[in-house]
């Protein structure tokens, strides 16, 4: 039995120096055999091993991670979330993760942190007032709290921007989502990863899958660092490395996988409460509990599986970030690490069946999904336990490439994170 | 950041360049023929490869011609450069 965390088991462990805390997870061997594996132990994947056991009485399953839960994407985001997307589709999606936000610390009995302190989106010309503001009304339509902020609410909301006129890209006005935020990454990892481990999802770190058996059109089980695991149903939540794993199964996708990168700043008093986006010039910033200001920047162009992302990229985010925030300007930086983020033409996820039977995707969230992993990993137990998407991913399965019905969300998610 | 040598003008930063993708794609001849699935294999599909993967590069703050490239996508290493219409060496 998993002993809830409470005040009371606080100050108990505490007459123990928290020395006796129990283990927040097993470290099982794989078994021979399972009903359903998840391949990767990120967020998604979790949270669809969570899902899958509390929702669709999977028992029998277990999450494969070739590093540690929660080394990829998931620990490397600036975490920003928000719902706030063009298309239908999307908003259904991401505002379905957004609603179960509101309550995942309650649910996991884990703080994850989540905190809606707003996200702004600014707008730098004319083309962005006139996007920002059809997306405004967009959302309100899809019932998303949404509000478009002039130039003196922009500078009352958020004071330390640089409203003048005479900057190179003058701020024109912003939107504004005031239930958005941001939450504490690992805490998502940890938290879906304790509860699906204490409904017997076993979670087996170190172990890299390197093949997918078939048997015809069907899978039968995967080749992994620990031998062998049988298995009708395989979810792959990879993230920048699906492709790396479709190959295997020897099938394509739509993916390019590319450096994204961020940094953050020594800490300091708070200054900044809320989260500040900007599409035009591409930079974004927000101020975590510690203090420290993190800074997101865009991608590198061409596909590379390093993790690392080039200087120059950087160089262009801190100069708008200056720009921006003239207060940050003697500001030093303490990290800057990058992930590789698998990014869908129309920068929209899949969330799929595909042409091999029991063989299912989560993926292409690309430079944003962090925001979505709850509601992700809820669908994607839905496809995977009912063998058909749930209404509010059945927009984001592979076949769009086919039938021409994209979810293009390039210009729409302003920048994508 | 690395340093490619573009085949026209000798080495170069990569911030002079600009990426276009998989290479080798070859554009189906009759369009009009091919299925949905085959167009969108085409159009959309892509290997994503880590590890050698053969790529087109434009020299685009420099000559502004096309070239292809031969690059391990899991270190960035370049192993070879080789002009349009070319075979890859190895
Ligand atoms: C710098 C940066 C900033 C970002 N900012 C934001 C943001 O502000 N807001 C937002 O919403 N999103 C953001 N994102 C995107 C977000 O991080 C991702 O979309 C999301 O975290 C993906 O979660 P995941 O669980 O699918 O992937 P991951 O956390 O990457 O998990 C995938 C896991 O699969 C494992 N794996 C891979 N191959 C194998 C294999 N062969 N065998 C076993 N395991 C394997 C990996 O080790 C990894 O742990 C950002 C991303 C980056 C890199
Ligand atoms: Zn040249």
């Amino acid at each position: 039995m998993k002993k809830k965390y409470s005040i009371f088991a606080l100050i108990k462990n505490s007459l123990s120096y928290h020395e006796n805390w129990q283990k927040a997870w097993r470290n099982p061997e794989p078994k021979s055999k399972y009903d359903a594996v998840i391949i990767g132990g990120g967020g998604h994947g979790l949270a669809s091993a969570y899902y899958l056991a509390k929702e669709h009485n999977f028992k029998n399953i277990a999450v494969l991670e070739k590093g540690w839960i929660g080394g990829g994407n998931t620990g490397r985001n600036t975490t920003i979330i928000r719902s706030n997307y063009l298309w239908d589709a999307s908003a259904g999606l991401y505002d379905h993760a957004l609603k179960i936000w509101e309550n995942l610390s309650q649910e996991l009995n884990y703080n994850v942190m989540f905190s809606q302190r707003g996200v702004m989106n600014l707008a730098h010309n004319q083309h962005d007032v006139r996007e920002l503001k059809r997306r405004t009304h967009a959302n309100r339509l899809n019932g998303i709290d949404c509000e478009w902020l002039n130039v003196e609410q922009v500078k009352k909301f958020c004071p330390i921007i640089n409203c003048s006129p005479n900057i190179r890209y003058p701020v024109m006005g912003s939107t504004l989502q005031r239930r958005a935020g941001t939450a504490r990454h690992d805490a998502v990892a940890w938290g879906y990863a304790r509860g699906a481990d204490a409904m017997g999802v076993d979670i087996i770190q170190n172990c890299e899958v390197k093949g997918i058996k078939r048997n015809g059109d069907s899978v039968e089980g995967i080749e992994t660092t620990k031998g062998f695991i049988r298995t009708k149903k395989i979810g792959v939540v990879a993230a920048g490395h699906s492709s790396v794993i479709a190959n295997m199964a020897g099938i394509r996708l739509p993916l390019e996988s590319k450096p994204l990168q961020a940094l953050v700043s020594e800490p300091i008093k708070p200054i900044i409460d809320t989260v500040v986006m900007s599409n035009a010039v591409h930079a974004y910033v927000s101020q975590s509990d510690k203090g420290e200001l993190v800074i997101g920047a865009g991608t590198d162009a061409y596909i590379s599986y390093t993790q690392k992302g080039t200087h120059e990229i950087i160089e262009g985010t801190l100069k708008a970030i200056l720009e921006l925030y003239p207060i940050f300007s003697r500001l030093r930086m303490l990290r800057q690490w990058g992930g590789v983020v698998d990014i869908c033409p129309d920068a929209s996820p899949l969330i799929s069946k595909t042409s091999i039977k029991g063989l299912y995707f989560n993926c292409g969230w690309g430079t944003g999904g962090f925001k979505a992993t709850p509601g992700s990993g809820h669908l994607f137990a839905h496809t995977i336990a009912k063998d058909e998407p749930h209404a509010l991913n059945a927009s984001f399965n592979i076949n769009r490439f086919v039938s021409g019905d994209l979810v293009d969300e390039h210009g729409a998610a302003a920048v994508a994170h | 950041m690395f340093l490619i040598k573009c085949p026209f003008c000798g080495e170069r930063d990569h911030s002079e360049f600009s990426y276009g993708g998989e290479a080798h794609l070859v554009r189906p001849k009759q369009p009009t023929e091919l299925s949905d699935d085959q167009w969108a294999e085409y159009l959309f599909m892509r290997k994503n490869i880590k590890g050698l993967q053969y790529e087109r590069w434009n020299h685009l703050h420099g000559c502004r011609r096309w070239f292809n490239m031969a690059r391990d996508t899991s270190n960035d290493k370049i192993h070879s450069v080789y002009k349009i219409g070319e075979k890859p060496s190895k």
